[in-house]
């Protein structure tokens, strides 16, 4: 089911904001090259608030202890867990498309 | 299945049942019926301790490594007190005294070494046989004899001042003798000391009543019927009743050399132990493997490894390269150790040196390219396991020289990185253990940054860098890879710091995403990108394009994230001074946003923690005070003591320059956060002396700057950097030094890795001698940074990027 976050000005370029969706909450990154990204919200190490991560091209660094992901697979680069991930997009009118 | 093999071993000491013991651990006894000779009529024994037992402080039996049910139990047939005659290598055969025959499909010759007796007359009687007093000093039975002649006799002289011959020395002194050592040449131990060592050595042993000649090279040993005395090539004469020869040894080679194999200072062997007749192998002293001859115990360790790797078939791979030699022991007493070369021999080695000759303490090291190739240790050896495994592995040794030579501060793990239990945690803030970088070494991770990245060690506080680095390298066996990037100033662009600024500069590059773009193929390592956000900020102050996004979320939100991901707030109070209004506005604020925590800290602050990420702007809107930056890479605070207002012992006014230092330098980006003080006295109540700077009032009206202090992670007592007369000066010296750092450092190298790294010397003629002319430039770098302060938290008012303050955004369809 895709639904639709709201307008891609609602995150800087280059940073991530985390979208509550009923029950869950996601992050969702705009990399300045125009990569749109979501995964779950929390790091799965201690729990750090992944919107506020360091964000490249296509990783990420949680800001509480540096563990690094993939976002295209959700894989950590230097700890033991994964992300969930989910398909992002930017709609023809500039919406952030979620699929959940 | 087949039949075993037959294997012979001639010679039963150290070398020829090590290496038995080895071709048993890896399943030898399968393959082999073994058959041993020893000329000596008893099972092994640690040749090592024969001086101990010389000198009763053991017993025979206490040096046995294996008794003879040893060899029964593991089916090895020994032939104790039985000398080999020849080797028949046509037949394939070993004959022994008393008409033993034993035949073998591979041999192994281990026959050690013979003590070498220098040339001179009346070392036997005239009719050839040995001379009553007359002893070497190489086996049990030589300890016997010695032991056995000694009793009742007044003057016991040993020839030969090497080590063999100390620990004869050693032995003697035990007889109540009165014992001399003749060394030929000027210095004793010459193997393993340089002179001035051995001129402490000689003054050591002396107070310990032995009396050491040097220079004496013996004619003849005086006496028809019996030792009387020497007589020396000088003419001069010594009366003694007993004469030790410990001049030296040689290898034992004629076996080898009867049966017609390649023989030069010793058997010849190859890389693995084998003779010039492949089925004929040799092992310790009696070999010569690359041209060396090795007198110590631990190639001969190596050796036996490889030997019996190839013989057993196990490891076809398995090769000896030759042995690193050093050693630890002890002289009567006194701890010695050495290794490799004990003078410089190339155009650029380096001497580290410190005498206490009083103490009988002496130090010398030589290192050639960073390397340890040679080391004397006397007196003091507790360096000695971290230098003689830095020497083994040839690994590169610290820049700050001084601590291979004494542990200052800090313990000395480094000392035991072998022996650290794989349990054992390196990092101590991410958790990471010496096994786990094995581990990942393993996997094939063979450079620093590349272990560091996928464990995560060494990147919490960065105070065990140095030592995961270590242990890296020593999982790696000293063959770690060259990381090309470790020179970047950020991983993510290929430049050296100086080559970024240049770049940085001749591209007039203000944002880091147009460094990515320019410099790094457009591809943006987030890793990289704070560093980059420091050292642009560093250039172009005023200039410089904020990106956000660049930041750590710390500085986009001027707030310290926790671990909840809250924040922690913590308003300017410069000098540790506030006043009962503020205390109450700080109060109402707690209340008002419900704050879970209030805390003094150590920068003489207030912290309120826990705030929630919407509440800042309003807390800061609220507690209308600046920020106090307890955040980021940048000027922290500068504690102070009372000083002159109110304390008894006040030299200077700290208060008051603390408050001229914050409103000077507040907010001021670096490689690494800054953490400064003011003492009104060098009693120092405010720490000055252990901060990235400090200054420090004496008296005179004068104040001391000290640079590249700390007192966290790592412990460093700052560098004094100069004495000045006024306020004004310290402002000015301690700006320069900052912009200094600033320019010079490594994004997060703190003051206390980067002064020791360029030197207090070298700082101190840039920033006070200005001798590289570039003071002004500095002065006016650093004003042009000042100005351009912005308190952030004015962002309550004017946000700078969308929802900066919040933490969950609501769907908006």
């Amino acid at each position: 089911m895709e639904i639709t976050l709201g307008p891609v000005t609602a995150i800087p370029e280059g940073e991530g904001r985390s979208f509550q969706i009923g029950p869950e909450q996601i992050a969702v990154f705009r990399a300045r090259d125009g990569g749109l990204f979501a995964t779950q919200a929390e790091c799965p190490h201690r729990r750090g608030p992944l919107a506020d991560g360091l964000l490249g091209a296509s990783t990420l660094i949680c800001p509480l202890h540096s563990l690094k992901f993939d976002l295209h697979t959700g894989q950590s680069e230097n700890g033991d867990c994964a992300l969930k991930t989910y398909a992002a997009r930017l709609s023809d009118s500039g919406q952030i498309m979620i699929d959940l | 299945m087949a039949s075993k093999q037959q294997l012979v071993v001639i010679g039963n000491g150290m070398a020829g049942a090590r290496a038995v013991e080895e071709i048993l651990a890896r399943g030898g006894a399968d393959q082999f019926e073994i058959t041993m000779f020893g000329e000596e009529p008893y099972g092994n024994y640690n040749r090592i301790l024969l001086s101990d037992v010389l000198n009763g402080s053991h017993e025979a039996e206490d040096i046995f490594l294996n008794p003879l049910g040893w060899y029964a139990d593991n089916g090895i047939k020994l032939h104790a007190g039985v000398k080999v005659s020849r080797i028949l290598r046509h037949a394939q055969q070993v004959e022994a005294e008393g008409g033993i025959v034993a035949s073998y499909d591979k041999l192994i010759i281990a026959t050690g070494s013979l003590p070498f007796i220098p040339p001179m007359d009346g070392v036997k009687l005239p009719d050839g046989s040995d001379k009553p007093g007359v002893f070497v000093f190489r086996n049990l039975d030589d300890c016997r004899k010695i032991t056995a002649y000694a009793m009742g006799k007044k003057r016991g002289v040993v020839i030969g001042g090497g080590l063999l011959g100390l620990e004869a020395a050693r032995g003697l002194q035990n007889f109540s003798l009165d014992v001399h050592v003749i060394q030929r040449g000027n210095a004793i131990m010459g193997q393993q000391l340089d002179d001035p060592a051995a001129a402490i050595l000689k003054k050591t042993l002396e107070g310990l009543g032995i009396v050491v000649h040097t220079n004496r090279d013996t004619r003849a040993i005086r006496g028809h019927d019996q030792v009387t005395g020497l007589e020396f090539k000088d003419g001069t004469r010594l009366a003694c009743d007993l004469v030790v020869i410990a001049a030296g040894i040689k290898a034992n080679s004629g076996l080898a050399l009867r049966a017609g194999l390649a023989v030069e200072r010793g058997i010849v062997v190859d890389n693995r132990l084998c003779t010039d007749d492949p089925r004929v192998f040799a092992v310790g002293e009696c070999v010569q493997h690359r041209g060396q001859v090795y007198g110590l115990v631990a190639p001969l360790w190596e050796q036996a490894k490889v030997l019996a790797a190839h013989l057993t078939g196990t490891d076809a791979e398995a090769a000896y390269y030759g042995s690193k030699v050093a050693t630890k022991l002890k002289v009567m007493g006194v701890e010695v150790a050495s290794m490799g070369i004990t003078e410089p021999t190339e155009e650029g080695d380096e001497v580290v040196q410190f005498t206490e000759a009083k103490k009988g303490t002496y130090k010398k090291l030589i290192i050639r390219n960073g390397r340890l190739v040679g080391g004397i240790l006397l007196g003091d050896i507790r360096k000695a396991p971290y230098l003689s495994q830095a020497f083994e592995r040839n690994t590169p040794v610290p820049d700050e020289r001084l601590s291979l030579l004494f542990d200052i501060g800090a313990p000395s793990e480094e000392a035991s990185i072998e022996s650290m239990p794989v349990e054992m945690q390196v990092c101590n803030c991410n958790g990471v253990t010496k096994g786990k970088i094995m581990g990942c070494v393993k996997q094939g991770k063979r450079s620093s940054k590349s272990v560091m990245e996928a464990t995560r060690a060494g990147m919490g506080c960065g105070a065990c860098k140095a030592l995961v680095s270590q242990v890296i390298e020593w999982a790696c066996g000293g063959a770690t890879d060259e990381d090309p990037s470790a020179n970047f100033y950020v991983p993510g662009v290929p430049l050296t710091k100086p080559e970024l600024i240049e770049a940085i500069r001749a591209l007039g590059l203000k944002s880091v995403s147009s460094v990515f773009a320019e410099l790094a193929g457009g591809k943006e390592d987030p890793g990289s990108k704070p560093g980059l956000a420091s050292l642009l900020i560093t250039l172009w102050a005023d200039e410089y394009v904020d990106e956000r996004d660049a930041r750590f979320i710390n500085d986009r939100v001027h707030a310290n994230i926790q671990k909840d991901g809250t924040f922690s707030v913590i308003p300017q109070m410069p000098g540790g001074v506030t006043s009962a209004a503020e205390l109450r506005r700080i109060a109402d604020v707690a209340d008002k946003y419900h704050v879970p925590l209030m805390k003094l800290t150590g920068g003489q602050r207030i912290d309120l923690i826990g705030v929630k990420r919407e509440d800042l702007p309003n807390v800061w809107r609220d507690l209308d005070m600046p920020s106090g930056f307890a955040y980021g890479k940048r000027y922290r605070t500068c504690k102070s003591c009372v000083g002159t207002d109110f304390c008894r012992f006040g030299l200077g006014n700290s208060i008051g320059l603390a408050q001229q230092i914050e409103a000077r330098f507040q907010g001021l980006d670096a490689p690494g956060k800054l953490k400064l003080a003011t003492a009104g006295c060098p009693r120092n109540c405010s720490e000055a002396l252990v901060k990235d700077v400090g200054a420090v009032a004496v008296e005179g009206g004068k104040w001391e700057i000290y640079v590249g202090g700390a007192a966290g992670a790592h412990v460093r007592k700052g560098d004094l950097l100069c004495t000045v007369d006024t306020h004004e000066a310290v402002l000015r010296l301690s700006g320069r030094f900052l912009q200094y750092y600033r320019e010079n450092a490594r994004y997060l190298e703190r003051t206390y890795a980067f002064v020791p790294r360029i030197g207090i010397d070298k700082i101190r003629d840039v920033v006070v001698e200005d001798s590289e002319g570039i003071a002004n430039r500095l002065d006016q770098a650093m004003q042009r940074s000042v100005e351009a302060y912005r308190d952030p938290w004015l962002e309550a008012v004017t946000p700078a990027t969308a929802n900066q303050f919040s933490s969950l955004l609501p769907i908006v369809q």
